[in-house]
């Protein structure tokens, strides 16, 4: 996919603290490309970088064929200047406008005439269902109600780029999945690409076509939304999507065991690349463990501490030497009792050093 | 369970709460329209409106409403202005900048009002002699003694209170809101016009009326300024009439008139406040926030800084210095020169003249004791509107709004009613008619800044001590008494400051021996002991200073 918002060895730093650290990304027209990090990564930071809100310390912005942010050529386009729709967090709807005001503003910026300012407002407002409220004050709507008017604005300009700065975190869970697949048939139907900023991953592998997973600032791994899962680049991202379990493995000359003397399984080793590390961390996802009979050699040996139904499915804690681990199965696969012994086999595991 | 005994103490504080606001508010006040509207036995409406149309109360009335239209403008726009330019531009400097321009707050008015008088009165003020004398005008260049005068004069003194207002909303206004405008394509200028302003708009003018409100029935400024020409407004009347005719029937009914007038003028901004603030106070505080943007000034840049910077030298540096000069001189109209300033004067009103020596005696003393009853008292009152849930509650909601639309002169007016005798208590001539008078005003400061407090304590904290088996006193006293320690620190300072420089109540109550610094000054002021009333101006300075610097340091502390 040709890039068409191009970011190029974007680099933020405020004083000592370095915020977002040599960023490369580019993301095509139509793309949803979601930025997912714990609070704190530079995700935010990044995004209002692309808008204009904040310089950048090095690197450049471009969209389409023009260039948008550069220090070192000393350039720089006003916000107001990019033509962007942008959603926020807190729905930053003006209170002392109506809906339709509100949703009409960039237009009457933008001096278009009354004719097509009235056409372009109501189509938003169709594509977002407030028709109904338009004369309201957005004070009345919910908080579902007034992030659709904050949709509405920013589509009213049709924009190339939508900035979506966590937009669904101030609405209650159930709404947070409707607004999702809202803002997905929203892009489907108008055709814009999608920045989009969270720290929740159910919500980012639910919208994207890729997922960039950031940490203090650094890139960790840019991938579509099963790359990430199936594939984790490194520990941090395997445990930041998803559930996860690491087992930390001892390693002393060519023997390796678990604390409090858990032999390995027969036929596990460590891989190669990480021989040389003292300790270890093997990851496995609490869903993609099996049970095997008690006895199996090749199985991971432990005692079940703790078993819960969930409805859907059993949850189990299976105490491993000195470490914990988190088993989910089915609610109709027969499993262990609290107290007996049991042998796990992990289908997909992951080794990874013990500090990443 | 032990309802009984609670539903006893809920009786007790809320019957005390009532006792105390009727006694202290409720009872002045009512006197006042009664003596305003019942004239011998029976209801005279007319007769009140004839005291209003002879034209000395007329001409009171206009110029009440023209000093205070004229000073709640100049005021509004001034404070909104530097409110904006410290919060929203990239001037230089502005954290000093919005500290100094809230050092008018704490100075007295009409102090300020003499410093002025010193500076611009028409024929002897040194700016204006300085342009007679060495730049050849015919006249002074600016007649302090007019309505622009006292109005400009009260404009320096009362701006803050838009100031803060504005400041605190556009602190905490959600940037994204300004943000969106921004993304929409919007330049900085139509974001203020059509969006930061509109949004400010209901703090701007409830910052406008109190202004308005506070004008009105203030005393100082325009009693110093305006006697020259014969300007006087409501309070300078009602101080005149109550003065000069010793307490005689005509001048007491005068007074309750136009008392009444004041309380209505007052109601009726309140009501107004409170439909602004109630109705049109938009959700603006947002989630995450980024620092505001804000407009680069560009080629404005410095000459914004100089022009604040001047206005801060000239309005509050400049009266400041003049009034410490003033006080140190030997006899009033020598000049600045060493061999003519000395601290005799100083030493003379602290250690050796039995005027100033009693009146800062009488402030301080006055001062503690109000603000320590005032709080404690707040403190129940509030704790009754705010949490409890007994039957009554409405009586007391209403008298607790009482004390925020009560002004000083009517204050005054009304214990002079209450507690001359008539009642069988005589407190008139003595220092105690003025404690009771100084709780009554401050009541609203209380109740204000513990109300506020109560409602950061919710229920489910005295709910949980009950529940361990606290009963509903230990409860108060281990619980609810601690978390509402600094409402009640800020309630005891918002009280004992503003009492010390107090003027518009003590001028109306003052006996010989019981004069406050406040009066002290004014007194001395008028009886052309300039440079005696300078330096206790300047003492009182020192001490407001000093006391508020205290303050802001220790609360500083607490909010860390």
């Amino acid at each position: 996919m040709a890039g068409f918002v191009r970011l190029i060895g974007v680099t933020k730093r405020f004083g000592d603290v370095t915020a977002v650290n040599n960023l490369n990304y580019e993301i095509g027209k139509g793309e949803c490309f979601s930025m997912l990090g714990p609070s704190g990564c530079g995700k935010t930071t990044t995004l209002r970088m692309v808008a204009g809100f904040e310089d950048l310390t090095e690197g450049a912005v471009w969209v389409g064929d023009q260039l948008f942010s550069s220090p070192a050529k000393n350039h720089y386009t006003p916000p107001e200047k990019r033509n962007f729709g942008m959603v926020f967090q807190a729905f930053a709807v003006w209170p002392h406008l109506s809906v339709y005001e509100n949703v009409a503003f960039p237009l009457r910026i933008r001096k278009l005439s009354e004719s097509e300012i009235d056409q372009r407002t109501m189509d938003a407002l169709k594509a977002t269902n407030l028709v109904s409220a338009k004369d309201q004050s957005p004070d009345y709507l919910s908080g579902g109600g007034k992030q659709r008017v904050a949709l509405a604005r920013a589509l009213a300009i049709n924009p190339d780029v939508m900035l979506l700065d966590e937009p669904l975190s101030s609405l209650d869970p159930h709404l947070r999945e409707e607004m999702r697949f809202e803002i997905k048939d929203l892009q489907m139907k108008y055709g814009f690409s999608i920045i989009y900023v969270t720290h929740d991953q159910s919500e980012a592998m639910a919208l994207s076509d890729r997922i960039l997973v950031m940490k203090l600032g650094v890139v960790q791994q840019i991938d579509t939304p099963l790359n990430i899962y199936n594939n984790p680049a490194n520990k941090f991202v395997f445990s930041f999507i998803g559930l996860s379990n690491f087992l930390a493995v001892n390693q002393d000359g060519g023997s390796a065991q678990l604390p409090g003397g858990v032999p390995l399984p027969a036929g596990v080793t460590v891989p190669e690349h990480l021989a040389g590390e003292s300790v270890v961390s093997w990851a496995s996802r609490p869903s993609e463990i099996d049970f095997l009979p008690a006895d199996d050699p090749t199985g991971l040996h432990g005692v079940v501490n703790r078993k819960a139904f969930l409805g859907e499915i059993i949850d189990y804690q299976i105490q491993v030497g000195e470490q914990t681990l988190r088993v989910q199965k089915g609610r109709r696969d027969p499993g262990p009792e609290p107290g007996e012994n049991c042998a796990l086999r992990f289908l997909r595991p992951f080794w990874y050093r013990e500090n990443e | 369970m032990n309802t009984k005994s609670s539903f006893g103490v809920a009786q007790v504080i809320l019957f005390l709460s009532i006792a105390i606001l009727v006694i202290v508010v409720a009872f002045p006040v009512l006197l006042i329209l009664f003596n305003a509207f019942w004239v011998e036995d029976h209801f005279n409406f007319s007769g009140a409106i004839d005291i209003l149309k002879e034209p000395e109360t007329f001409k009171a009335l206009m110029n009440s409403l023209i000093i205070a239209g004229m000073s709640t403008i100049g005021s509004t726009i001034v404070g909104t202005f530097f409110a904006w330019l410290v919060t929203r531009t990239d001037m230089p400097h502005k954290r000093f900048m919005k500290s100094m321009f809230l050092v008018p707050f704490m100075l007295p008015s009409f102090i300020g009002a003499m410093a002025w008088k010193i500076l611009l009165s028409p024929n002897a003020g040194f700016i204006n002699r300085f342009f007679m004398d060495h730049l050849g005008f015919d006249g002074p260049i600016f007649n302090l003694y007019s309505y622009y005068g006292i109005s400009a004069v009260e404009v320096m003194y009362l701006f803050p209170f838009v100031f803060i207002q504005v400041c605190g909303a556009l602190e905490r206004m959600d940037p994204t809101l300004e943000e969106s405008a921004r993304i929409s394509g919007a330049g900085l200028f139509t974001i203020t016009r059509k969006i930061t302003i509109p949004l400010v708009l209901p703090s701007i003018l409830s910052g406008a009326l109190l202004i308005m409100l506070y004008s009105m029935a203030h005393f100082g400024t325009v009693a110093v300024l305006g006697i020259e020409n014969g300007i006087y407004n409501i309070p300078v009347l009602i101080y005149e009439r109550i003065h000069q005719s010793g307490g005689s029937f005509e001048s007491i009914r005068t007074g309750t008139v136009l008392a009444t007038v004041l309380v209505i003028s007052a109601a009726c901004i309140i009501w107004a406040q409170r439909k602004i603030l109630g109705s049109g106070h938009y959700q603006i505080i947002g989630g995450k926030s980024f620092r505001p943007m804000e407009l680069k000034l560009r080629g404005l840049k410095y000459p914004l800084m100089f022009f604040c910077f001047a206005y801060i030298a000239f309005t509050i540096v400049l009266p400041t210095v003049v009034i410490f000069l003033v006080g140190g001189l030997s006899t009033y109209g020598l000049s600045f020169t060493p061999e003519n300033l000395s601290l005799d004067n100083f030493k003379f009103i602290l250690f050796e003249y039995d005027v100033t020596r009693d009146a800062i005696f009488n402030s301080v003393t006055l001062g503690l004791t109000a603000a320590i009853i005032t709080m404690f008292a707040g403190v129940m009152i509030s704790y009754v509107i705010v949490k409890m849930d007994v039957k009554g509650k409405g009586i007391l909601e209403f008298l607790g709004m009482l004390p925020f639309s009560v002004p000083g002169s009517v204050i005054a007016l009304g214990v002079i009613l209450a507690w001359s005798g008539q009642f069988g208590i005589n407190l008139y001539n003595t220092v105690w008619i003025i404690l009771v008078a100084y709780i009554a005003r401050y009541m609203a400061f209380s109740l204000k800044a513990n109300s506020a407090a109560l409602e950061q304590v919710h229920d489910s904290l005295v709910e949980a001590s009950r529940a361990c088996g606290a009963t509903m006193w230990q409860s108060l006293k281990d619980i609810v008494l601690p978390l509402v320690k600094p409402g009640m620190f800020a309630a005891f300072f918002l009280i004992f400051l503003p009492s010390l420089r107090e003027l518009t109540v003590s001028i109306m109550l003052y006996a010989p021996t019981t004069r406050t610094i406040g009066v002290a000054i004014y007194t001395l002021n008028e009886d052309g002991e300039t440079v005696i009333s300078c330096a206790l101006a300047a003492i009182a300075l020192i001490i407001i200073i000093v006391g508020q610097t205290v303050i802001n340091h220790f609360t500083k502390k607490e909010s860390e």
